[in-house]
């Protein structure tokens, strides 16, 4: 359209201010967040000659029918509009900007709190909240087929396996105990193989990304807890299977030479499929897949399947874990 | 003669440059993760054409043999570090992507993003124009047939790296989830034993991000400055010789929303 062409009278100016908004064309914009109201040009789109300002508009220019619109003013208001526009949204821009690197400086720079800055472990740990009330021992990793075993299992880890070890004359002491004459056991393998004998084939993950199938055989956490039960928070005697919340908090596993150790919340002790484990692929452990005894614990990653259990403990207090304290998270859990 | 128009929402603006460090957050910390097992190629067979990634990309400057050189950054060696961020950050990416697709479908925004029945055959149009064989100009419009394409497959990708994401997070708890996807671990699904598919599918989403990223910028760059300050204070000066913008697929609409592009 000419910029001198007159504008006609419109027949209904709400009307036709609709439609011209509704294009567009020729209407103050209102912009409905900053509430400001930006007077745009009052060229009407050619297709729509009757279409005119609303009469509440504030006068745009040469917005009378009949008076030729200045080209060159309106086009140094626009630009004019358009500057102020974008000096303040740019300033936004550049506050927002900023506000972003203040934030990953803060954040970089916090005190460590076991390897991370104390805002990424107060996440991991708000995650792990959220985790653990999901979380139902009744939801079971996947058992595969004893074929689709890993008949060389990777061995990834060998922190605490040092040489100097004899498993013959190896025990495993509990801590904790329920027992409140003996609340420390030392027990032997056989203790252990005592217990009810489960197999299972699942799949270990590990937290730097792969993962294997691996047939697992061994007592089950649970039952071994049944048998050797640990102290209650109420004082009052133990009941694993029904009043699993009294037990102790956490279990603490660390190896003999006390180089690699994990904590468990209870509820992962407690799922059907935490083994201590003392077969692989139908074998006793080898010494690099943690004879004579290991955690199997699917639910959790790789690193916290500990090899080699020297000492087994009941507690309250969160225990240390190895990896945790290198900047991982300590739950570690699927 | 010129006039303004309104272009993109003020929410929308926010939901987008929030995205973008977010998604870099997101693809950073991902890849401190991914070196931890860095698996993935394009290859045939045993013939790798390219490994993600190589020992350039982790440390630039750093020579392996040896041993010698100043790294220019270095990406190998923060696994810990990698998912402390990641899974901070998962939180912005997830409640972002979330509040944009419920304004997109409440606002009715999503009338210029959704692809309808022509928009495939419009696609090929600007590809064909951006590529200099089509001369005639595009039709003027917020969003042409390829953008709608691109701007709702990335919401989809969102959504699936999301759901890829869980599924390797949490396998056991949403197991039925990990299990739909594939698996975690040994999967046949691409015919090659031992991929994790559920982190198969996560990388190349990735992957998909930073090719998606590299054609937005060009074509931001492209479009020009009018084009880009529009996406920051909501407005573009356009000439009213110019017929105004088409509204959405569904000019119907356009009235009741009282939109323009």
């Amino acid at each position: 359209m000419t910029t001198n062409e007159p504008i006609k009278e419109p027949v209904d100016a709400t009307e036709a201010g609709r439609a011209a908004k509704s294009r567009g064309a020729a209407m103050p914009v209102q912009d409905a967040e900053d509430g400001a109201v930006h007077t745009a040009t009052n060229a009407a789109p050619p297709h729509t000659p009757e279409a005119a300002p609303a009469p509440s508009a504030p006068v745009p220019i040469a917005a009378t029918p009949g008076i030729p619109v200045m080209a060159k003013a309106g086009d140094d208001e626009i630009e004019g509009q358009m500057h102020q526009m974008s000096r303040r949204s740019f300033l936004w821009a550049a506050v927002a900007i900023g506000a972003g690197f203040t934030t990953r400086q803060w954040l970089i720079t916090r005190r460590p709190d076991n390897g991370i800055p104390w805002p990424f472990r107060r996440v991991l740990e708000t995650n792990e909240q959220l985790a653990r009330d999901y979380f139902k021992t009744a939801r079971l990793v996947p058992n595969f087929a004893v074929a689709k075993a890993d008949p060389d299992p990777r061995t990834n880890g060998d922190i605490g396996l040092g040489e100097d070890f004899d498993p013959d004359t190896w025990k495993l002491t509990v801590e904790g105990l329920a027992d409140k004459n003996a609340p420390t056991r030392t027990l032997t393998l056989k203790d252990i193989k005592a217990l009810p004998k489960v197999e299972m084939v699942t799949e270990l993950k590990c937290i730097e990304g792969w993962s294997i199938i691996v047939h697992w055989a061994g007592a089950r956490f649970a039952d071994f807890m049944e048998k050797y039960p640990p102290a209650t928070q109420s004082g009052e005697t133990p009941d694993v299977k029904h009043k699993p919340n009294d037990l102790a908090n956490y279990v603490s596993l660390q190896t003999p030479d006390k180089a690699y150790y994990v904590g468990l919340e209870m509820e992962s002790a407690l799922h059907p499929q935490t083994l201590l484990c003392y077969e692989i692929n139908g074998e006793p452990l080898t010494p690099e897949h943690g004879a004579p005894l290991r955690l199997a614990i699917p639910v959790k990653y790789g690193v916290k399947n500990i090899k080699r259990i020297g000492k087994i403990s009941f507690t309250n207090q969160r225990p240390a874990d190895y990896w945790a304290e290198q900047g991982y998270d300590w739950y570690a859990g699927h | 003669m010129k006039r303004l128009e309104k272009k993109h929402p003020l929410a929308i603006r926010w939901f987008h440059w929030i995205n973008f460090p977010v998604l870099m957050i997101m693809i950073w910390s991902g890849i401190l993760i991914y070196w931890a097992n860095d698996i993935y190629r394009i290859g045939f067979g045993s013939h790798t054409l390219f490994h993600f990634f190589p020992a350039w990309f982790y440390h630039p400057g750093y020579d392996d043999t040896t041993q010698k050189g100043h790294a220019l950054y270095n990406l190998d060696a923060r696994l810990a570090e990698g998912m402390a961020w990641h899974f901070m950050f998962m939180w912005f990416f997830a409640i972002n992507g979330l509040l944009y697709v419920l304004y997109t479908a409440f606002s009715g925004e999503w009338r210029y993003l959704l692809p309808g029945l022509h928009t495939l055959r419009e696609a090929i149009q600007v590809v064909l124009h951006d590529l200099h064989i089509r001369k005639q100009p595009l039709p003027r419009r917020k969003f042409n047939g390829a953008q709608q394409i691109a701007y709702t497959s990335i919401v989809f990708m969102g959504a699936g790296s999301l759901i890829t994401g869980l599924a390797i997070y949490k396998p056991t708890q949403f197991a039925w989830l990990t299990n739909l996807i594939g698996g975690y671990g040994i999967s046949d699904s691409f015919g090659v034993s031992g991929y994790n598919t559920a982190r198969f599918i996560h990388f190349w989403l990735t992957m998909g991000y930073v090719a998606f990223f590299l054609v937005h910028v060009t074509q931001v760059i492209r479009a020009g400055w009018n084009n880009f300050r529009a996406m920051i204070t909501g407005y573009e000066v356009a000439p009213t010789e110019d017929s105004p913008m088409d509204g959405p697929v569904r000019p119907d609409k356009v009235v009741m929303e009282g939109g323009q592009a």
